[in-house]
């Protein structure tokens, strides 16, 4: 299959040095913690993005700060492209490599460092799971907000890196609302540390600038997160509806009652069959849309807020209403809907689109979405986070069909535009990447563009930390 | 000397009164209602840009939850109109006409460049929190959008939060849109009497420990209570949490949370009127509006540093002090000198945090680090971010530090 997105030419100078390059590397850090052979390079050339790949340099893998330090040091002097990797689950290709790069990845940087309840917040290594933050404080009822889909296996510095969110964001914000502080090492190899245990930082809003910049600023090797008090209960409930419309009307009318439960989760028709395939999550398949809302709180608390959802939904026309009954029933629900994107791919290739539009588009834009994979004559299944906008089309396809697999991606585009269209956005949690750089002009005009280029290049002059990503290749400026 | 105001009514004058004041390099203030412009250190520029005329709300779909409005839009005139749609800015920002003695109104713009919160900030966020997308002008006089107006957007780099607290240092904003939300249907708050700052401490973050949703959490030290309510509060210290959401929600919540705090102190709910004038009080940190000669500092440290540093600068100096965000906020008036030196040696001592004189003469201004001194990488970063959108320097030269 041809490719239809470029990566940078690797530089030949590089590659003609590889074998002067890994020896320097090798004298910064201990044994065993430099990649170099190629069958050992192959977990490293792609991501979660699986249909781009290449094959880097090295892969260094660090163990400590310092030692960090002392790869982006030398990159640095030497001009060579630094790609940071978390666990490698990004949808957007961020971690994806390129032949001339050094891989740095986190995954020994995996402590918690310090749990901190009466601050309520924990300090760890950037290469810790999202996950094992809230197993570490769930027997002292806490836990850590943000929870992408991918959480038992992504990394916290990969979660800085997308600015991560997840079904429960709508109540809790995403990364960058639950960030308090990091150890960050710079360019040319100085360490810094930016907020801490205080909950605002001082000086210019370097942890907001930092979330999602994708790995183009620095590398993360600690985080200061937030954590909250665990709430009493949870309960997702299913509200089943004849038609799309009518469950993007209720959404919008329990949002604009002001009602904001904890999550409010959408499922087509094609996503509650995959889904309930794979889960047996007990979802209705008489339904053509499905809605997860979670309330939360003590019993009497979710009995007060489920009636005031249950009276909207049936003034919507609800069909199905279906109330878990026990913390089993309840851990299916959310099983059948994080398994989505696994689901999925147990019966098709697919790709996976992230535009957030504002809620009042939702229904425009899910009919829109289904008119313009049509047109490729393919087929979408849709399950995504209704509360707060944020789509997630997923577009199935063949990928040993080269025909198809370039549809999928136009299909793609055309879809992403259209979130652009309606006042949205590219991406709400899954980041630029390789796959969405080339649309960026959609979204912003030059001057945009070129302002965030030249604020990139303050954090990274030479633009070594990795390059291919976020900013079309074509008219970068402020290098 | 001090030249006209400029007063830009649209984006694309503000675009032409920037471009050609960054021809000439000519230093421009950045104006919004001018409640905080004795804040910071004092701005260094014979020229100021006004943008109370480019004011107005822009967009508002209430069930959106979003709303859009020009930089000078008052205030007011946002609360207004969120308020008569039963919604609210979560962020609760204060105003800083009663301890700076300022007059004028607030604006949408100055909230945001300042990043000012309130109570709730604890647990809701601060207003760059609630700041979804800006566009503001650079210093080449180019107009330049950031963000947007949905809640989850990772789409190029966050200028958008580099703009909130930057105190009109790296941009003029034009247009703001942040995330609003509805105002809960019942407050409560729980009183919690007797406990001297450390009990506090421990009581508030117990109460934070629980599955009951407190929202925001003071400690008003015997010193200052009487400058509450109209001094309607007992001669004691009390500890306050606050309570939001439906109505039988707070009534089972406000139950659990008096049960636990009986091993601190005994405690009472304060009505739904005097719940909102308290919170409103420590929101404007009321007990030191009173004597504006004296020093003002806002201390942001980890919730329990609060009391320990108020300890350590009452044992070597005349100091006033009250806390907010479970006691990670503390405002300390000073008696006389604004020791500086020693409030941030403490600081650092305590496991870091900082330190901003929100309110001190301007000679006293000109001549102490007013905001929080950065270590050497993060100055330089931060200086050459400033290059990046501001290369010669023209917006509020000064205030945040001394200019090169």
């Amino acid at each position: 299959m041809s490719e239809m997105i470029a990566f940078l030419k690797p530089d030949p100078a590089i590659l003609s040095r590889r074998a002067a390059i890994l020896a320097d590397i090798a004298d910064l850090l201990p044994d065993d913690a430099l990649v170099t052979e190629e069958r050992e390079l192959v977990p490293f050339e792609t991501d979660a993005f699986v249909s781009y790949r290449r094959l880097p340099l090295a892969v260094a893998l660090p163990e400590t700060t310092e030692q960090v330090a002392a790869v982006v040091r030398y990159c640095h002097r030497e001009g060579i492209p630094v790609i940071p990797r978390g666990a490698g689950t990004s949808l957007s290709g961020g971690a994806i490599p390129q032949e001339d790069a050094v891989v740095v990845g986190l995954s020994r940087l995996n402590r918690i460092i310090e749990v901190d309840l009466p601050n309520r917040c924990a300090v760890v290594q950037s290469g810790v799971t999202n996950i094992s933050i809230s197993q570490a404080v769930d027997a002292d009822g806490f836990f850590y907000a943000p929870d992408p889909s991918s959480q038992l296996a992504c990394t916290i510095g990969g979660n800085i890196g997308m600015n991560s969110g997840g079904a429960h964001c709508l109540k809790y914000g995403v990364t960058t609302n639950n960030l308090l502080g990091v150890r960050m090492v710079l360019f040319d190899g100085s360490i810094v540390e930016i907020g801490g245990k205080a909950l605002d930082a001082a000086g210019y809003d370097l942890l907001g600038l930092i979330c999602g910049s994708e790995g183009q600023l620095g590398i993360i090797t600690e985080a200061t997160v937030r954590l909250l008090a665990k709430p009493e209960g949870a309960r997702p409930v299913l509200f089943g509806f004849p038609t799309s419309e009518a469950a993007g009307a209720c959404v919008s009318e329990v949002i604009g009652a002001g009602i904001i439960p904890v999550a409010i989760e959408f499922m087509d028709k094609p996503a509650i069959e995959i889904c309930e395939a794979f889960a047996q999550a007990g979802y209705p398949m008489d339904v053509d849309a499905l809605l997860i809302v979670e309330v939360e709180g003590s019993d009497e608390e979710m009995d007060a807020m489920l009636a005031r959802i249950i009276e909207i939904a049936r003034r919507h026309g609800v069909s199905t209403i279906k109330e878990s009954q026990s913390a089993t029933e309840a851990a299916l629900i959310w099983k059948g809907r994080k398994s989505a994107f696994g689901a999925t791919g147990r019966i098709a290739d697919y790709i996976c689109m992230d535009g957030t539009v504002p809620l009042g588009q939702l229904s425009h834009v899910l009919r829109e979405t289904s008119v313009i994979v049509a047109r490729y004559g393919l087929r979408v299944a849709n399950v995504f986070h209704a509360g707060d906008g944020n789509m997630h089309p997923l577009i199935l396809f063949n990928a040993n069909d080269p025909e198809e697999a370039q549809k999928a991606e136009l299909a793609g585009n055309d879809i992403l535009k259209l979130c652009v269209d309606a006042g949205g956005c590219l991406t709400g949690e899954h980041g630029v990447g390789i796959e969405k750089r080339d649309l960026m002009t959609h979204q912003y005009a030059a001057a945009d563009l070129d302002q965030q280029m030249r604020v990139r290049s303050a954090f990274d002059p030479k633009w070594i930390f990795n390059p291919s990503k976020v900013f079309p290749l074509e008219g970068r400026s402020g290098k | 000397m001090r030249t006209h105001p400029l007063t830009p009514a649209s984006e694309e004058e503000i675009a032409a009164v920037v471009a050609d004041a960054a021809s000439t390099a000519t230093p421009l203030e950045i104006l919004g209602g001018g409640t905080r412009r004795g804040m910071g250190r004092p701005v260094q520029a014979a020229t100021t840009l006004d943008l109370s005329r480019h004011a107005g709300i822009t967009a508002y779909n209430p069930a959106e939850l979003v709303m859009s409005a020009k930089a000078g839009t008052p205030l007011r005139l946002i609360e207004d109109e969120l308020d008569r749609n039963g919604q609210m800015l979560t962020f609760e920002p204060m105003d800083h006409r009663p301890v700076l003695g300022s007059d004028g109104e607030p604006t949408i713009g100055g909230v945001f460049a300042a990043n000012v919160s309130g109570p709730r900030r604890l647990t809701a966020g601060a207003a760059r929190d609630s700041l979804l997308g800006v566009r503001f002008v650079n210093g080449r006089g180019e107009i330049i959008k950031s963000g947007g107006r949905v809640m989850k957007n990772v789409t190029g780099l966050d200028l958008v939060k580099l703009m909130a607290g930057s105190w009109g240092t790296l941009g003029v904003l034009s247009e703001v849109t942040f995330k609003v939300l509805p105002k809960p249907e019942t407050t409560a708050t729980l009183v919690v009497s007797g406990l001297n700052d450390a009990e506090a401490a421990a009581a508030m973050a117990a109460a934070m420990a629980l599955p009951v949703e407190v929202s925001s959490a003071a400690h008003l030290p015997v010193s200052v209570v009487n400058r509450f309510l109209g001094g309607k509060l007992d001669w004691e210290p009390v500890t306050l949490l606050r309570l939001e959401g439906l109505s039988q929600s707070v009534l089972v919540r406000k139950d659990k949370l008096a049960t636990a705090m009986a091993a601190f102190g005994d405690s009472r709910l304060l009505n739904a009127q005097e719940s909102a004038a308290i919170w409103r009080e420590v929101r404007d940190v009321m007990p030191f509006a009173e004597h504006r000669a004296k020093p003002l500092w806002r201390v942001s440290v980890a919730p329990s540093a609060g009391h320990q540093l108020v300890a350590a600068l009452r044992l070597n100096t005349g100091v006033d002090a009250f806390y907010d965000w479970q006691g990670g906020l503390v405002w300390l008036q000073m008696e006389q000198d604004v020791e500086d030196e020693m409030i941030r040696t403490f600081i650092a001592r305590l496991g870091g945090g900082h330190a901003t004189l929100v309110r001190a003469a301007e000679p006293v201004r000109a001549s102490v680090q007013v905001f929080e001194n950065e270590p050497a990488a993060l100055g330089a970063l931060s200086a050459r971010i400033r290059q990046a959108i501001d290369p010669a320097g023209i917006f509020n030269p000064g205030r945040m530090a001394p200019a090169a």
